[in-house]
């Protein structure tokens, strides 16, 4: 079973890697004018130069062989852009990326859970209101929010810094940006699987103990609706974690989504398969992850698992 | 595992301290809103539950009795509208208090604590994904009754009370790993952990096998003898007839008749009891309608010739589970359908009898032995050479609702079987429509119906007259009535009957209800895990029953 399932990430990464480098060899233009930042602009010695340097005299096969090999040591090689280990750049972008990801699924998760525990199957009113507002804050892109959000809090109330900036208080207004539509999508799933569950006859008999309202949402309900909502917070948090390049442009930050902008822009060979073969291994982990939070929860799962 | 026995000697500790009448309703009255106004499903009933007495509420469905259960735990449904003149339960030091007007916080504190539920299939009236132990326990934590670190000692004690083998390992197991009959007692463990005086139990028996709802309403009878009041809600008058003292006969919301058990049973005065009791099928009712109590006419003498219809010859058939362990779901199977003549089959969930229903329409391919339908090899034949042979053998299941399109009419579905094995035009096909459907006593307005706007019995009805377009031999019946209230049931099997006399039809009726297979069959065959245990006339097998799993069977049916 373990070993299935290394073989299956294993084929994973492998198929990320190689479906990028075809794609990337696929794009016509010239490697060289992008290292060199244009074209013509080196002679045809110093060109032949940087060719060998990044092993672009080499037929495509071998090209691919050596990319796959080195990879597998866990060596990506220079970004064509920065001079730089692929690594080391993509390392210096993980970390704002990183505290935005975790810092808006958190958040995103707090009011979701507020919210659908609070209205799933009760209050009529709220419900309605909080249901439109998702729907709402679904429909708008991100960018709008995040310009609406520094619009007010930043340039009429200058709360937080408009652009760039360090610590908590740079990251406040982003996460924010960030959080909301994960937030109204989770609290949809989530209040979909409450609502399911204080259906089934179970919920009755748990009523008919004198156990509260809320609290047989919190004992109960809750662990059936978690099922649902764990596979798409993996889901969205694989995604945030692969950048959010709108939210990083609107607060100019760094991040993963900006140097995969810039990668893809520039086509920068060994940085792009980088990033690939990054956000597929998050992909695969974060799915280990779910499958092994599935167990937990439902034990129904665990002797078909065995 | 001696239920009778752990139940009394544990439950004496726990009986209530007084006697007298632990539950009052008067006048009870449950309304729900509708476009047209309030709806009235329970209109003024009124009856008491004394301290050791089982009340049974009898009805079908529909009929209220399932509404007023909930409606005394205050968990009527959103929107209900309850009153009564009196709604008065004693309190543990036997003093009455009022249950009207009660704030959800007080119902709260009534709910588990002084009223004890118990719903139906415990599969899913137990939440799957918490263990057993914490299931039974919660009552206990929610009242505050004892603090956490000794909750796990007394979680253990209940399900020993209601009779479950080895509560320490029970109750660190989740449902799904526990058979139907021990799930259910830890429900009933669950209703009784906070000890209410008072149980109500709604349909508590009614997913399970007859020999485990013997041992389920030996685990009630127990808990009256401890002086526990019970009001038993069942659609079921034979479990009524046996654990009740008093049974109340409910029909559109109204008590019709109440009193003490044997009388109504024996000499019932409504004439809705009457119709209700002479409805359900038994030994007593061969030979005679269900729903007139007419003495039908004697079956048209079949011809001596004992060729049969169908065989099966040494079925087996093999399930590989998950964990590659095999299944027999049937082992050496033989039997003979004949002419005009019906073979019940019956037998406990799983015993194999839908498999072989499946095998003798060629839906299943056995892995050993051989069928022959009108003298083919069917389980040998390709499906292309048994398609035209498929008209011959039509079958009705428990719910049709499933197999028909809900988009079609009526008419439409009973078309289907024309257009596949006819050539009759549009016109021809619509008039043989009109005659199918009078056949099944269906109004013919019926016809331009669609599935869901129908009754359980007229859904049935129509699947029987799309069986019978084709103008079958063989009827393979697989729980055809089990969906249905007795009184639809009675309609249903006389039908049936009827067809069977006019059509000279073979039935293969497989059931797990002794009572029906009784009333319906000339043979007998009587399956367990995948084995015909014993098969004969009917009135042998169950007059002089020569397997010991056949005298179990018969002996845990419980009796009008």
């Amino acid at each position: 079973m373990a070993l299935r399932r290394f073989g299956i990430i294993a084929a994973v990464l492998w198929g990320a890697a190689t479906i990028t480098f075809v794609a990337v060899k696929a794009i016509p233009g010239d490697p060289v004018a992008i290292l060199t930042g244009g074209e013509n602009v080196v002679d045809a010695a110093e060109r032949e130069a940087l060719v060998r340097q990044f092993g672009l005299d080499q037929p495509l096969p071998v090209q691919y062989l050596r990319y796959i090999g080195q990879a597998l040591r866990g060596d990506f090689g220079d970004s064509y852009q920065y001079r730089q280990p692929v690594l080391e750049v993509i390392g210096e972008a993980a970390g704002p990326t990183l505290q935005l990801a975790g810092t808006a699924m958190a958040l995103a998760l707090g009011l979701a859970f507020v919210s659908a525990l609070a209205t799933a199957g009760r209050r009529k009113g709220l419900r309605t209101v909080l249901a439109g507002l998702e729907l709402a804050v679904l429909s708008t892109p991100v960018y709008w929010v995040g310009l609406l959000l520094l619009t007010v809090f930043s340039f009429y109330l200058g709360w937080f810094p408009i652009i760039g900036g360090e610590g908590i208080h740079a990251l406040i207004l982003p996460a924010i940006a960030l959080c909301l539509p994960l937030a109204a999508l989770l609290a949809q799933v989530l209040r979909d699987g409450l609502e399911e569950a204080l259906l089934q006859p179970f919920a009755l008999t748990v009523r008919t103990r004198g156990v509260s309202e809320t609290q047989l949402r919190l004992r109960h309900a809750l662990r059936h609706a978690a099922l649902a909502v764990s596979t798409l917070t993996g889901t969205l948090f694989a995604g945030v974690l692969a950048g959010s390049i709108l939210t990083e442009t609107v607060f100019g930050r760094a991040g993963v989504g900006q140097i995969t902008l810039q990668a893809i822009k520039t086509r920068d060979m060994p940085l792009l398969l980088g990033l690939v073969m990054l956000s597929a291994l998050v992909s695969v982990l974060i799915n280990l992850a779910v499958d092994a939070l599935y167990l937990l929860i439902d034990p129904r799962l665990r002797r078909a698992a065995r | 595992m001696n239920v009778q026995l752990v139940g009394r000697q544990d439950l004496t500790l726990a009986a209530p301290a007084s006697r007298g009448t632990i539950l009052e309703v008067e006048d009870l009255h449950i309304a729900f809103p509708s476009r047209l106004g309030p709806r009235e499903v329970v209109r003024g009933i009124s009856f008491q539950i004394g301290a050791g007495e089982i009340l049974a509420i009898v009805g079908e469905s529909g009929s209220g009795k399932s509404v007023t259960a909930r409606a005394l735990v205050g968990l009527a449904g959103p929107g209900s509208q309850v009153h009564a003149k009196a709604l008065r339960l004693a309190d543990h030091d036997g003093e009455p208090r009022s249950l009207t007007g009660l704030s959800e916080r007080q119902w709260s504190r009534i709910r588990g604590r002084k009223i004890g539920f118990v719903l139906q299939d415990a599969l899913v009236s137990l939440d799957p994904l918490r263990t057993i132990g914490r299931e039974v326990g919660e009552p206990l934590l929610t009242h505050g009754l004892l603090p956490r670190n000794e909750i796990g000692k007394e979680i253990e004690t209940l399900l020993a009370r209601v009779g479950i083998p080895d509560p320490a390992v029970r109750a660190a197991q989740y449902p799904h790993e526990l058979s139907g009959g021990l799930r259910q007692r830890a429900l009933i463990a669950s209703a009784l952990a906070a000890r209410p005086r008072l149980l109500i139990a709604d349909e508590p028996t009614t997913a399970l096998d007859v020999t485990v709802q013997q041992q389920i309403l030996g685990v009630f009878q127990a808990l009256a003898k401890a002086g526990h009041g019970i009001l038993l809600i069942t659609h079921d008058l034979a479990v009524a007839a046996q654990l009740a003292d008093r049974i109340a006969v409910m029909q559109n919301g109204e008590l019709v008749e109440t009193g003490p058990a044997r009388a109504v049973l024996r000499d019932p005065r409504h004439e809705y009891t009457q119709r209700l009791l002479s409805a359900v099928p038994s030994a007593a009712t061969r030979g005679r309608w269900l729903s007139t109590q007419g003495t039908r006419p004697a079956k048209p003498p079949q011809p001596e010739r004992v060729e049969p219809i169908l065989a099966l010859r040494d079925i087996a058939v093999r399930f590989t589970r998950p964990d590659r362990s095999v299944t027999h779901a049937a082992n050496g199977v033989s039997l003979h359908v004949h002419p005009g003549a019906t073979l019940g089959i019956v037998g406990e969930s799983g015993s194999g009898k839908t498999t072989i229903g499946k095998v003798a329409l060629a839906l299943r391919k056995p892995d050993a032995g051989e069928v022959l339908f009108r003298g083919h090899a069917w389980s040998q034949l390709s499906e292309r050479q048994r398609r035209p042979l498929r008209r011959h053998i039509q079958t009705i299941v428990q719910d049709p609702l499933n197999s028909f399109d809900p988009r079609y009419t009526v008419e439409r579905i009973i078309e289907q079987p024309l257009l596949l094995h006819t050539d009759l035009a549009k016109a021809e096909r619509s008039a043989r429509a009109q005659e199918l459907i009078q056949l099944v006593n269906l109004p013919p307005d019926v016809l331009d119906r669609r599935p869901t706007a129908l009754s359980g019995g007229q859904r049935q009805r129509v699947s029987i007259a799309q069986a019978l377009a084709s103008e079958p031999d063989l009827l393979i019946c697989d729980e055809p009535v089990s969906a249905l209230d007795v009184t639809t049931q009675a309609q249903v099997l006389d039908l049936l009957i009827a067809l069977q006399h006019r059509l000279g039809l073979a039935m293969l009726f497989i059931s797990h209800d002794l009572g029906v297979i009784r009333h319906m069959s000339d043979r007998i065959a009587v399956m367990k895990d995948g084995v015909i245990v014993e098969t004969g006339p009917a009135d042998d097998v169950f007059d002089a029953p020569k397997h010991d799993y056949t005298r179990r069977l018969l002996a845990a049916v419980p009796r009008l």
